[in-house]
């Protein structure tokens, strides 16, 4: 019997989405697990997989097709023994087998801008704030999510967003075995920090107020090109936004001087076999991690009537793509070496650019780190990442005359300077707090060597 | 020349089959059905609907034979039985004429004989005069249902042995029945007779009466028919029978191994049914056979492409409502309607019209701690509601079993007057996956006994207000 791919629902409110790419070709055999398909939904590209075995007999709608129905057939399977010449379409008695979404993908894969990990401040990539993709929380997006209380209550009591949820009930409801297969499955979760949940659909333009540069070109007869913006660029115009309107942000800047942890970097490295590298930026998330660790009330949220407090550190970093911005998180940085922190970080950035992050790994974060050192950018200010209580944005290590006290007074020096500016939320971060953790950061990096204690 | 190729050709006509077939026309699809005997099946000819006719008779007379209690007064009450069975023959004939109506009106051909599977896509017909029609469907629908058990040395002969046929029809009163089996049908027979003043006398091989109840229903549903005058044996068992000229010895072993003899006018074997697999073709095709019942998926497909079974034939709970949700299921299956999930036969209710009534939904409390739940239990007594006091009816009970974690309602447990009624509403709260704090939430009427469904759920959350 054949069995009908359906195009799948990624989230309860997903109605359409853009199948962007076919990974299978009709005559093509599949097995259960194999990613045949990339749909494009406002989060990230999805991957998704086939549920049955069989050979693709049809594949009943072309790449880069915008607004397929939720549940529509895309393609169909023709079972074992059965002629893939004979299989049509919605005729399969069998179960329909909705398409499995798997590993998102940030995006097609992007040159990497810099993997380097050799020149003072590098970083994996340069970011000029930190959206992470994953969309606003339930309350901002103001959708209804369709759920029964009984779902409702098991997803609560497991940690789970029922948002996060296809729903098989009536009308997509999320009913009780939606949520206990998610939970067998470990899909569902939360993030700690970033609650992810229902968004407009991808197709849904993001208004803007104030001028419509549309219209004004057109009144005065300018040139441009047209870029229609993907899922992922409309979620940053949406976050962004969001953050700017809605957080009260305030900048804290300091000078750091990085020769001693360049040094200690130099020494590391000759100590650990040669394909390992850390980076500078490696040393700057863990001592951002450990100074969390120091000055904890930096590690916070808002929660509408309270502050979050979180025992771990969780630092996103923004990595750039193609596609746009996504911040993988390394999780309890507190607790890892150097080493731990570089490999983890290879992966989680060659894998965004290569658009194979997993949600799990860009959603949720405590704290996030923007480093557009590499561009030979001196100082900036990054927007927060709700909802991160801050953000440290990281610009270039180069040499600067510096004064010190010497024997004979105040005399000038070269040191290796670096501007770091902390971003902060004051719902959650007062000035005094920003100012201690800046500190606490500065004096992990000066003194590099109580980072591996 | 009548048509005769089909979507859909359902072997049956019961209240699975013809249910099954109208939602077939409804979704598009040419069908039609096949019934050897009468439309409506054994539920509304010999089964279901019958007995409801024959069991309000009963509590007509009963209400009579009380009505002093409620101000009036009867004398010289009786009966004629050839009218309560008149009665109810009549209402049996007249919904079995509406299935004919709807089918007609929904433009399903029905086609009267036997159908079999004959060879891939094709069913053949045998009338009563051997005439044989061949329809031909690219689906086949098998719902021939079930009949009754029949346990060696107790085979039915119409006389002196019952089946619920038998009983359904008596042309004369007998003056002692021994009921053979204490499920939901024995237990409406031996109530029905019992309330015609025949000497009952159940007898149970497991420990308690309607097993299927949960423990504390059973214990309450046995205290009430033996105050009503029926006796029941559990843990027992019939193991020889004697026949006289116009009655019957039976021995019964009971519980310490030890055996007693008794003399009945008749006896009735209600020990469950079997399934109607023979004479339908399922020979050399990869239909599967299970102790009398068809292996299906969870939408009703068979081992043989194009082939499907729903209702009785696939296994218990022997019910019509089940009958006709898998019948439903398995055409919008075939239709390819989307977003299908298998019954879950946790969600269906059972009902047992009996005086006192039994109904439940879900697991006992036993069965759900069986299955790991820690519970949190809800108790309502019909004693301390206005309703069940004004009407007389003070008897009964209104049982909940939660989750204590989730606040799932995992059954719903009642026996008391009216209660077949009543279960309906814990079954929504199933089916919507509702949690006690909705249920809380929810205004039920005064005075109803449905208050009682209200208390229990405050009662297994220590909230209860009325005890």
């Amino acid at each position: 019997m054949s069995v009908d791919i359906l195009m799948p629902a990624l989230s309860p409110t997903m109605e359409e989405g853009t199948l962007a790419k076919w990974l299978v070709k009709e005559g093509d055999s599949v097995s259960s697990g194999d990613v045949i398909a990339e749909i494009e939904t406002d989060k990230a590209t999805m991957e998704v997989e086939a549920v049955d075995e069989g050979v693709v007999a049809k594949l009943l709608v072309a790449e880069g097709t915008e607004g397929v129905a939720v549940n529509a057939v895309i393609a169909v399977l023709a079972e074992e023994g059965e002629d893939p010449a004979t299989v049509e379409a919605g005729s399969a008695p069998k179960p329909a087998a909705p398409a499995a979404p798997a590993a998102p993908t940030a995006a097609e894969p992007a040159p990497a801008p810099a993997a380097a990990a050799a020149e003072p401040a590098p970083a994996p990539a340069p970011a000029a704030s930190a959206p992470a993709p994953a969309a606003a929380p339930v309350q901002a997006s103001g959708g209804r999510v369709f759920a029964s209380p009984l779902a409702k209550r098991i997803a609560a009591q497991n940690g789970m967003d029922v948002a996060l949820l296809a729903g098989s009930g009536p009308n997509g409801r999320v009913v009780k075995r939606d949520v206990e297969a998610a939970l067998a499955a470990g899909t569902g979760k939360a993030a700690p920090a970033a609650g992810v949940a229902a968004t407009p659909a991808a197709s849904s333009p993001i208004a803007i107020e104030g001028p419509d540069p549309r219209k004004i070109a057109g009144q005065l007869d300018m040139a441009y090109d047209e870029i229609p913006a993907n899922g992922m660029r409309k979620t940053i115009a949406r976050r962004l936004v969001e953050a700017k309107q809605t957080v009260p942000h305030f900048y804290l800047s300091v000078d750091i001087e990085l020769d001693a942890l360049l040094a200690m970097r130099k020494q590391v490295n000759a100590a650990v076999p040669e394909e390992v590298k850390i980076s500078v930026n490696d040393m700057i998330i863990l001592a951002s991690a450990k100074a969390l660790m120091d000055e904890p009330d930096t590690n916070a949220s808002w929660a509408g009537d309270a502050i979050l407090k979180y025992k771990s550190a969780d630092v996103a970093v923004a990595v750039a793509t193609d596609g746009g911005l996504i911040t993988p998180v390394i999780r309890d940085a507190q607790t890892k070496s150097l080493s731990t922190i570089s490999a983890e970080m290879i992966d989680l950035a060659t894998r965004a650019r290569d658009g194979k992050l997993k949600p799990h790994e860009y959603q949720g974060g405590t704290f996030s780190i923007s480093n557009l050192g590499m561009f030979g950018i001196k100082d900036f200010a990054a927007v927060i990442n709700p909802p991160h209580g801050a953000i440290l944005a990281v610009g270039k290590g180069e040499k600067r005359p510096v004064v010190r006290s010497g024997e004979n007074g105040d005399e000038l020096a070269i040191a290796t300077v670096m501007t770091a500016t902390l971003s902060c939320d004051h719902r959650v971060v007062d000035g005094a707090v920003g100012a201690r953790w800046l500190n606490a950061f500065q004096k992990r990096l000066e003194n590099p060597i109580s980072m591996l204690v | 020349m009548a048509e005769t190729s089909f979507d859909v050709v359902v072997i049956g006509g019961g209240p699975g089959g013809y249910v099954a077939a109208i939602r077939a026309t409804q979704l598009g699809l040419k069908a039609c059905v096949v019934e050897r005997e009468h439309l409506g099946g054994i539920c509304l000819n010999w089964g279901c609907i019958p007995t409801k006719a024959l069991l309000r008779s009963a509590e007509v007379g009963h209400l009579m034979q009380n009505a002093e209690a409620y101000g009036w007064s009867a004398k010289d009450v009786t009966f004629d039985l050839s009218k309560i069975v008149e009665r109810s023959r009549g209402v049996a004939k007249q919904l079995s004429t509406g299935v004919g109506f709807l089918l007609k009106k929904n433009k399903v051909p029905v086609f009267e004989g036997s159908g079999a599977l004959a060879g891939k896509g094709k069913v053949e017909v045998t009338d009563k005069d051997g005439k044989k029609t061949l329809l031909s469907a690219k689906n086949i629908l098998l719902a021939t249902g079930a009949r009754a058990r029949v346990l060696p040395g107790l085979e039915p002969d119409g006389k002196l042995i019952w089946t619920y046929r038998e009983a359904m029809v008596p042309e004369t009163l007998p003056k002692s029945l021994l009921v053979v089996g204490s499920g939901a049908i024995g237990i409406e027979f031996a109530s029905f007779y019992n309330d015609l003043g025949v000497d009952v006398t159940v007898v149970e091989v497991v420990d308690r009466i309607l097993s299927a109840e949960d423990e504390e229903i059973s214990a309450l549903a046995a205290k009430s028919f033996k105050k009503a005058g029926i006796k029941i044996m559990t843990s027992a068992k019939v193991t020889g029978v004697k026949k006289g000229k116009d009655s019957l010895t039976a021995t019964i072993e009971l519980a310490d191994g030890k055996t007693q003899e008794m003399t009945v006018d008749r006896l009735m074997s209600a020990v469950g049914i079997v399934g109607n697999v023979e004479g339908i073709g399922l020979e050399g095709t990869k239909v599967k056979v299970d102790r009398s019942h068809i292996d299906v998926d969870g939408f009703g497909a068979t081992g043989e492409p194009g082939v499907w079974a729903i209702g009785d034939l696939t296994g218990p709970p022997w019910l019509a409502h089940k009958a006709s949700h898998e019948g439903i299921l398995a055409v919008e299956k075939i239709a390819g309607v989307k977003g299908l999930h298998p019954l879950d036969t946790s969600g269906v209710p059972g009902c047992t019209y009996s005086r006192p009534q039994v109904a439940s939904v879900g697991l006992s409390e036993a069965a759900a701690k069986a299955a790991g739940h820690e519970v949190k239990v809800g108790r309502f007594p019909f004693m301390g509601n206005g309703k069940a006091i004004a009407l007389g009816e003070p008897e009964g009970l209104v049982k909940t079993v939660f989750d204590a974690k989730t606040g799932e309602l995992l059954g719903a447990h009642m026996i008391g007057a009216e209660v077949t009624e009543l279960i309906q509403g814990f079954g929504i709260a199933k089916t919507l996956e509702t949690t006690e704090q909705d249920l809380m939430h929810t205004v039920f009427p005064h005075p109803t006994l449905s208050e009682m469904m209200h208390e229990s759920v405050l009662d297994a959350y220590d909230k209860v207000i009325h005890i």
